[in-house]
């Protein structure tokens, strides 16, 4: 086990650009989902999104890198900042290769890519501009947030759709074990344009409600899909000994297990039960020396589909039923739609907020919660709680199951 | 402290252009033979470069079913073929309870890179959504059942990780051309960190389509010596002009070598070091000097305590572009010091191309094969040196030499480099 901090806290969401207005919207309970803006997504039978409204690219991005980026991009580099800021971080200046980025991608740089492709087929070869090769694929912002910042450390790009937010901390993890002592990771997505929305339709998971609370509903029995939306996090890790020796002032609290599976069933459905959901949720409370009484909250992946919500419950009810008491059970993403790989990254970072504050995030909508297995409670409305062990779950479509363990850190800072 | 867990390589599988699997790649690659020629897939004739490496693939020819070959990607179906090779050349048999042969599938890993992704088949789905550019708000009456996992390129991990009935942990790995090295050091490192046994790791890219071409086309990062294609790819001469674009997959059975051996399991080679690191200079450009390639050499060598003057092959990025070449050559040097002198150092990218993600991987099969059978392949094409690369190239015509230690390194758009060490099985450890 590599016990890691989370020493940084960078988000651009539909809740709010900037970690503290996240929060803040999540407790008072603020649906971030609406009507989709800036297309005609009711042509693919689409209504509702999660929008990052507040978000003003020129306020984080030069402009000079502005137009060689996609909207994935601008909210990669402003996430990475807000992280770096809020860890009052610089690189050490002796050593460039002491920081590295490696983030979660889904589905690159959408938009851009789009354009060009449309301009490609409607004018020729000619009309596609420099920046086509360097702004839509999948390792365009963590080569961006590398560049600009000056990181050189051993970056790298996973892909694990709805996982990956998990499975770049996971492999962060790695890289500090091979002797680089900060690692930026999580990653944003921005998958709402035209062709991105078709496409994730024909996945057929997404609701067609047409009012937010009708939507996406996770644990409900009226639950009929979920909602996108775009933006994520992006955290700073550092290894203990070296966040103490730069005076790290904040400590949001330690990564201390991970662990994850594949269901290897079928190519779009999850496997009928839950073996490998609970396998990855023991695998990192194994990882982490945490037994299923210690855990405190559990963030699920609440994909808000019926059969794969009937499953997470499977799965929670195998760790978890021996419980005396049941452990609390939240679904924030309820609240900004579905980010893909940015998705299980914010709920990291919900996640430490919660731990922070004492406070467990509700599930959005749900009016008329499914029946659970013993050992669950489903939050419905956000409760105050001491919170010292919190465990994450996402899974990826086609059936990867993440799950990663965060603990609050003994002594604030780095003491 | 317990004891590094080591990793072997048991199984190599090949897609690459003009051959038929791993042993028609091997023949192909060490006769000097190469694969380019002026693209077929579409009418280039618009187009600034208008060759490349084409694979004549037909997945269901290749043992996929109708059903595999109508959901997935190109990228995905060659993947498949290259794992099934691989994974029936180590000899594992995954499913069949627990014979010596097979896994305990929950500690089967996959790790495929790729850096495009589904790229030929979002292109020409949209070509239709779209009307052929007509339509922004694309129609959807047009649009196939699959486009939702053609989006997100995780799904090539998903069927692998199906078809071998793989339940560790899996991911697609996309770090640009870099790729196909990084999953396999990644593979490499699950294996190291005890969380699977068996990796099946690789890469894939089909990215001969109009967009892939045109956006290389406009930073003139192709050739365009179309009246030549076989000889258009010129790594390391000084008349190169841009890289050709190329298509392909590799995947390789990693494994932790006291599993290997306990089964009798026949070896390739050792994966010794990995490591990988960012220019952090510029997202296409690249530093003459290569420092920070020079940096990740350092590091994958050290893993492995292997010594520079241990190091017999090279087997190059070498894509032929002007500062690429030059900034390898420049890396190398750095890392070997006066060893950089007497080491072969070649590109196979001269014969079957440049295929982004893809070819990290194919290039790790094929130095694994140069590892297990003393054959070093060639710079195909070489002809005319140049000064800033004054290496030994091995120029057109493959060559007998035993190497203990070798060499693969890739740099990639988005500043990353990365190395990766093979040694032979029967290398003396010092």
């Amino acid at each position: 086990m590599t016990e890691l901090l989370v020493t940084g806290l960078g988000v651009v969401a539909p809740t709010g650009v900037g970690v503290e207005e996240h929060w803040a919207s999540l407790v008072r309970g603020e649906p971030a989902i609406r009507s989709v803006e800036g297309f005609d997504a009711r042509q693919y039978g689409i209504t509702l999104a999660g929008q990052v409204r507040d978000f003003v690219p020129a306020d984080h991005v030069a402009p000079q890198l502005m137009v060689q980026t996609d909207r994935w991009t601008w909210m990669s580099l402003a996430a990475a900042t807000l992280a770096a800021e809020d860890a009052g971080y610089t690189p050490p200046e002796d050593d460039v290769y002491a920081t590295s980025v490696f983030l979660a991608s889904g589905s690159g740089g959408n938009e851009f890519s789009q354009h060009e492709i449309q301009g490609l087929w409607a004018k020729g070869p000619k009309s596609v501009g420099a920046y086509q090769s360097i702004a839509w694929f999948y390792a365009a912002s963590t080569g961006q947030v590398s560049i600009r910042d000056g990181f050189k450390g051993p970056s790298g790009v996973v892909v694990s759709e709805g996982a990956g937010g998990l499975d770049s901390i996971g492999w962060a993890r790695r890289v500090v074990r091979r002797g680089t002592p900060a690692v930026l990771v999580g990653g944003t997505e921005a998958g709402l344009c035209p062709y991105a929305m078709l496409c994730q339709v024909t996945g057929g998971r997404l609701s067609t409600a047409e009012r937010p609370e009708d939507a996406y509903k996770p644990f409900d029995r009226r639950a009929n899909g979920h909602v996108v939306g775009e933006g994520g996090a992006i955290l700073l890790l550092e290894e203990p000994g070296a966040a103490r020796a730069r005076g790290a002032q904040k400590v949001w609290g330690e990564v201390a297990g991970y662990g994850a599976t594949h269901d290897a069933h079928h190519h779009e459905d999850p496997a009928p039960d839950a073996t490998q959901y609970a396998r990855a949720i023991r695998l990192s409370l194994a990882d982490a020396g945490v037994s299923p009484d210690e855990v405190d909250l559990v963030v699920a992946d609440g994909a808000g589909v019926p059969e794969l919500d009937r499953l997470e419950l499977e799965a929670l009810g195998a760790v978890f039923g021996a419980r005396s008491r049941p452990v609390p059970v939240t679904a924030p993403s309820s609240w900004t739609g579905r980010l893909m790989a940015g998705g299980s990254a914010l709920n990291v970072a919900t996640a430490l907020l919660a731990m922070r504050d004492g406070i467990v995030p509700g599930t959005a909508h749900l009016d008329d919660p499914v029946d659970v297995p013993p050992g669950v409670d489903l939050v419905g409305a956000s409760r105050v709680q001491d919170l010292a062990t919190v465990v994450v779950l996402a899974r990826g479509a086609g059936g990867f199951n993440s799950s990663l363990v965060l603990r609050r850190h003994a002594g604030g800072a780095t003491s | 402290m317990r004891e590094r867990r080591r990793v072997v390589v048991t199984g190599i599988g090949v897609v690459a252009p003009g051959s038929m699997g791993r042993e028609g790649f091997w023949d192909m690659i060490t006769e000097g033979r190469t694969a380019t020629r002026r693209i077929t897939f579409f009418d280039p004739t618009r187009f600034r470069s208008q060759v490349a490496a084409e694979v004549d693939f037909d997945g269901v020819k290749l043992g996929l079913t109708a059903q595999e070959v109508f959901r997935n990607d190109r990228f995905v179906q060659m993947a498949m073929v290259a794992a099934d090779e691989a994974v029936a050349d180590s000899g594992l048999r995954f499913g069949v309870g627990d014979a010596d042969d097979a896994p305990d599938p929950d500690r089967v890993g996959v790790t495929l890179g790729s850096a495009v992704g589904a790229t030929m088949r979002l292109e020409q789905e949209y070509v239709q959504v779209s009307d052929a550019g007509r339509l922004w708000q694309v129609d959807p009456r047009y649009a196939s059942r699959f486009l939702a996992s053609a989006l997100v390129p995780s799904c090539g991990a998903t069927e692998l990780a199906v078809r071998f009935g793989a339940h560790g942990p899996a991911t697609v790995v996309s770090t640009g051309c870099t790729s196909g090295i990084d999953a396999v050091g990644y593979g490499a490192q699950l294996v190291e960190d005890g969380d699977a046994d068996v990796v099946v790791a690789g890469a894939s890219d089909a990215p001969i389509s109009p967009i892939s071409m045109a956006c290389f086309d406009t930073i003139r990062a192709t050739t365009d010596s179309n009246d030549d294609p076989e000889h258009a790819s010129k790594p390391f001469d000084a008349r190169r002009n841009g890289f050709v674009m190329g298509e392909g997959a590799a995947v390789l059975v990693l494994e932790e070598r006291e599993h290997a051996r306990r089964r009798g399991a026949e070896i390739y080679c050792e994966v010794t070091g990995y490591a990988n690191r960012c220019n952090a200079f510029h997202m296409t450009g690249l530093r003459p000097d290569g420092v920070e390639m020079a940096e990740a050499i350092d590091r994958a060598l050290g893993q492995g305590h292997t010594s520079p003057d241990e190091v017999g092959y090279v087997n190059a990025h070498g894509s032929g572009t002007k500062q690429n070449d030059r900034h390898e050559t420049a890396a190398v040097k750095r890392s070997l010091g006066p060893a950089a002198g007497s080491v072969a150092m070649s590109s196979i990218k001269s014969m079957v191309g440049h295929s982004l993600g893809a070819i990290g991987s194919i290039e790790i099969a094929a130095t694994a094969l140069a590892v297990q059978r003393g054959v070093l392949p060639p710079t195909a094409n070489y002809e005319v040196p140049d000064p800033e690369c004054d290496l030994d190239y091995v120029p057109k015509v493959a060559r007998e030499q035993k190497v203990d230690v070798a060499l693969s390194v890739g740099s990639g758009f988005g500043g990353f480099q990365s190395a990766i060490v093979l040694a032979s099985p029967t290398r003396r450890e010092s």
